[in-house]
């Protein structure tokens, strides 16, 4: 049961005249998970920022387990429900304490019970192994500890994607194997997820597929192994060279 | 051997040193610690030393605090008539409200004070506060318009003093906080006619001083009515007031609401909150905060720019003051007495909210760290 969970049709996207994402056509089928590497400004945040609507495309179709994004107000709160995110620079809100930012969407979104809610982020804060700071604000924890608190938001909604982009590289190095450990956890109980990053490490363990992108387009697409034994074109092998050089 | 060398035992942690307690070193540190700073703070105890033994003579020494007209006069201003208020205070509080009647806007302003004191604790910010004002503007309304029950009818135009300046500043800063919130907002939108709408809003009142914005809602208004209705005037200047403190409000909001960083909206957005829920549970709850020093000058503004309601014939505190006063020859010539007293009601009030600022800062500040 391979089907399409994600699908790009020639989408394009201009910031003013600045031509962002060139001809995207890209399937992601359910539970595939994919790693997307490039050089800086390539366009990779937008790719994914455009799948729950942050950005908006300008042409070509772009539809999320069966609901084509367009102006459409409906849909697109349809397509949020069903996908989480997590950004470089966590984005916790710092006036709720943690517990308050794991129940804020299941309570006025997902209209739940106050109680209900409140169990269900617990159980997702065991799952990112952080239950014990339930009470404390966000700028209370370190940062590795605060990305585990926005993975864990973002999974309250029990989302079918989710979409990270560049979840580690606003940490220190000692902080990124926790959170990255979580990560991995996930990737094994088969969540859709697409994930901006340049740990080369995880796309091998995890990523059932690695993209490389450049100057907004999709240069190079493979199985990981095969990504980086044989990357095809020079400018794989010359960003390739750069990354894994240190 | 070599590696027990090479690491150092760690440091214990020690107490820190005694603070240079005592009131000689404090002074020295703060009030002489070189020759400008020593300058300074003779020029202070000299200016002190030459005025507070007049102030004390004034204003307690010499002072007649009778109400005792003829004494009064025979001090000819070489010391304090506080007779006059002795004698006035009851005008000066509550206007031209009939005098019989007065239990009425006093026991109605400790409501209002009361309720006032109640909202003041974050502990107490639930559904039921606005409720709760609603009812008491309520009772306020029927209590001073009477008309039932043996209540002696008292039309809005007697209403007046103390009473009169809470009401409108409560009702009109209860009625501007959330207007202006949604200018605020408006001013941000991504809708051209809303946002030029706001725009315009805020340009244009705060380009006219208020004492014209209560001109003309007091006299243009009626102009537009059907003959013969007139809106009551205490609802035309309250709407004025309103409409006058929401600009400036508003303006300080959106400051906090530009500060918000982008990422707050998209994570909110990327949790499929509307864009209302945003607004309220994350965007507002921030950005109201950071902004608390400047809603609480526009609050100090609005609640003595209300003395201007005197220029539509309203006698709010101020209004009554004179009211007290100019009819009565005998006593009219101690109205500086009269101005302190009602400087110091002003000064109770400001001070009050100036001091609640910093403590409510304080104490969200504390929830967020
Ligand atoms: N809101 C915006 N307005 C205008 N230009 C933008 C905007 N957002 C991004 N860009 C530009 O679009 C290009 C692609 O941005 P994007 O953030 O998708 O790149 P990226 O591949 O994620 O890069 P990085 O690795 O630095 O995060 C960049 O050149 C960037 O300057
Ligand atoms: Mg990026």
């Amino acid at each position: 049961m391979s089907d399409v969970i994600i699908s790009f049709a020639k989408v394009n996207k201009w910031f003013g005249q600045f031509h962002v994402l060139r001809d995207i056509d890209l399937d992601v089928a359910r539970g595939e998970r994919i790693v997307i590497c490039g050089p800086s400004g390539s366009g990779k945040s937008t790719l994914i920022r455009c799948i729950n609507r942050l950005e908006e495309h300008q042409e070509g179709h772009l539809s999320v387990d069966g609901v084509e994004l367009t102006d459409d107000v409906k849909a697109i709160e349809k397509v949020r429900r069903e996908v989480g995110m997590v950004f470089q620079q966590f984005n916790l809100f710092p006036h709720l304490t943690v517990l308050e930012n794991l129940t804020l969407a299941p309570t006025w979104v997902g209209k739940m019970p106050k109680k209900e809610a409140e169990e269900r982020a617990m159980a997702q804060l065991e799952r990112v192994r952080i239950a014990e700071q339930a009470r404390k604000y966000p700028l209370q924890l370190s940062g590795g500890q605060q990305q585990r608190v926005a993975i864990a938001r973002s999974l309250c909604l029990t989302p079918k994607i989710m979409l990270f982009d560049e979840p580690t590289s606003a940490l220190d190095p000692e902080m990124i194997k926790e959170v990255l450990d979580v990560m991995i956890d996930l990737a094994g109980q088969g969540i859709t997820m697409l994930c901006v990053t340049h740990e080369m490490g995880f796309a091998r363990s995890v990523a059932d597929r690695v993209i490389f992108m450049d100057q907004g387009q999709i240069i190079e697409q493979n199985s990981p192994t095969e990504f980086f034994a044989n990357p095809r074109s020079d400018r794989t092998r010359d960003f390739l060279s750069k990354i894994l050089s240190h | 051997m070599a590696a027990a060398n090479a690491m150092r035992s760690l440091i214990a942690a020690r107490p820190a040193p005694p603070r240079t307690a005592g009131s000689l070193s404090w002074l020295r540190r703060n009030l002489f610690a070189d020759w400008k700073n020593t300058l300074a703070t003779l020029l202070v105890v000299a200016v002190l030393v030459d005025w507070l033994p007049f102030v004390i003579e004034w204003g307690i020494v010499d002072a007649v605090l009778r109400p005792d007209n003829a004494a009064c006069r025979a001090l000819e201003h070489a010391a304090a008539c506080w007779g006059v208020i002795a004698e006035k205070y009851r005008l000066i509080l509550f206007g031209r409200f009939p005098f019989a009647e007065q239990w009425r806007p006093l026991v109605g302003m400790v409501m209002m004070v009361g309720l006032l004191a109640v909202s003041c604790l974050p502990r107490m910010w639930n559904r039921w506060l606005p409720v709760a004002w609603v009812v008491l503007f309520t009772c306020f309304f029927v209590l001073m318009r009477g008309g039932f029950a043996g209540l002696s009818f008292v039309e809005t135009a007697q209403w007046g003093g103390l009473p009169l300046t809470l009401l409108l500043s409560t009702l009109g800063l209860g009625a501007a906080f959330p207007l202006s919130i949604l200018i605020a907002l408006g001013r941000r939108s991504h809708l051209p006619a809303v946002r030029a709408f706001c725009i315009g809003y805020v340009e244009l009142i705060r380009g006219i001083p208020l004492i014209s914005v209560l001109f003309m809602a007091s006299f243009m208004f009626p102009l537009f009515m059907p003959p013969g209705k007139t809106p009551d005037v205490l609802l035309r200047v309250f709407v004025g007031i309103t409409l006058f403190a929401a600009a400036y409000l508003a303006e300080a909001i959106r400051g906090g609401l530009q500060a918000i960083p982008k990422g707050q909206f998209e994570a909110a957005d990327s949790l499929g909150l509307t864009y209302w829920q945003a607004q309220r549970k994350v965007v507002l709850p921030q950005a109201l905060r950071m902004v608390i020093p400047s809603i609480m000058n526009s609050f100090i503004s609005t609640f003595k720019d209300t003395s201007l309601v005197t220029i539509v014939s309203l006698y709010d505190l101020t209004g009554s003051l004179g009211l007290a006063l100019n009819g009565d020859a005998n006593w009219r010539q101690f109205y500086f007495e009269g101005y302190l007293f009602i400087g110091l009601i002003y000064w109770i009030g400001c001070f009050s909210m100036s001091r609640y600022s910093q403590w409510i800062e304080r104490r969200l500040a504390a929830d967020a760290v």
